[in-house]
């Protein structure tokens, strides 16, 4: 069976928090522009009436129009990357690069919950063959726990290394485990594993999540 | 009339206060409940212009704070989203006197800040 019908609601329930996610960052950068713009307007009204026009001014403002759509060309781009990662059941990816993403399309979540979200990223390419949409889910899960877990230091490291049978990705620093409420994984993540052959341990002694994956997926 | 807005997204308020200043509102701007609530530990204002979604406070949670500290406050709710249905459940729990929708329009804030001080 395809995995988009093994996860069935829930992988629509990611895809679609990612993309409420998103149009909100991009409804902000709009905003912004539309501010500066006006603005603009407005400076330009009042050289009409004989105010002048400061040229630093001007120029500290063009540039702050180039900083966000740069800022929104990279939110198009994650979103563009996020949504071709449903285009293929199983494909050769190197973990690093997907990691980013995740960080990438969390920071507004991460924000919102004052989490800080590190990266610790390895020289050398890890690369599994998996579903990336599937396995972007299920790090959104254990993200989404990590965070909670985080305790009062209030940040979350996300690690890749590379094994003889496939990979593991941790989830660190997770000082608040001890007090983290509910059950994790739970039967969302179990389904996701299960499509992905991963597995996830708790290791509290070390404050972290750690989900191992094999280096090729079993296709159905 | 004293404006204090309130929005995560520091270019967006700093840019909207000058705005609002060059039409002869008196602006400040806070990037955090945090800094909110500080201004106003020195300084009242009449109304104040928030964003529903901020990092740890939210708008909703932020109104009542700063309305038990000043009971007599205007306010107009700002969103990024123009049909969330957890914003419109949240605004009418709270009494919202307005909301808008980003990108705002100069003059519709102006108006709608005049109206409700005008209530």
């Amino acid at each position: 069976m395809a995995h988009m019908d093994l996860i069935g609601l829930s992988g629509i329930q990611f895809f679609g928090k990612m993309s409420a996610s998103i149009s909100h960052d991009l409804k902000n950068v709009l905003a912004v522009i539309n501010e500066n713009a006006g603005l603009l307007e407005d400076l330009c009204l009042m050289a009409e009436k004989g105010k002048s026009l400061d040229p630093v001014r001007l120029k500290r403002l063009a540039g702050d129009v180039k900083n966000q759509i740069r800022r929104g060309d990279r939110i198009i781009s994650s979103m563009n990357t996020f949504a071709h990662s449903a285009d293929s059941e199983s494909v050769t990816i190197d973990l690093r690069e997907l990691l980013g993403l995740l960080v990438e399309l969390s920071l507004r979540y991460a924000s919102m919950r004052g989490v800080r979200l590190e990266i610790d990223r390895p020289s050398d390419s890890v690369t599994v063959t998996t579903s990336p949409f599937v396995l972007l889910n299920l790090l959104w899960f254990c993200l989404d726990y990590a965070m909670t877990a985080a305790g009062p230091g209030k940040t979350v490291e996300i690690a890749a290394e590379k094994t003889a049978d496939g990979a593991w990705l941790r989830f660190r620093k997770l000082t608040g485990m001890d007090t983290a409420a509910g059950s994790f994984p739970a039967e969302p993540e179990r389904a996701l594993m299960r499509v992905l052959n991963a597995q996830i341990r708790l290791v509290p002694d070390s404050r972290e999540v750690a989900v191992s994956l094999p280096n090729k997926i079993q296709e159905e | 009339m004293k404006v204090l807005l309130v929005d995560d997204e520091k270019e967006l308020v700093t840019t909207l206060a000058e705005r609002l200043n060059i039409r002869g509102l008196e602006a400040q701007w806070a990037t955090s409940a945090e800094e909110a609530m500080t201004r106003l530990q020195t300084e009242s204002f009449d109304i104040a212009v928030l964003d529903v979604k901020m990092p740890k406070v939210d708008g909703l949670l932020l109104k009542k704070q700063m309305q038990e500290r000043c009971p007599t406050m205007k306010f107009i709710f700002v969103t990024g989203h123009g049909s969330s249905q957890d914003f419109e459940t949240g605004a009418s729990e709270v009494g919202a006197d307005y909301y808008l929708v980003k990108p705002l329009k100069i003059d519709e804030l102006i108006a709608k800040i005049k109206e409700a001080l005008q209530r």
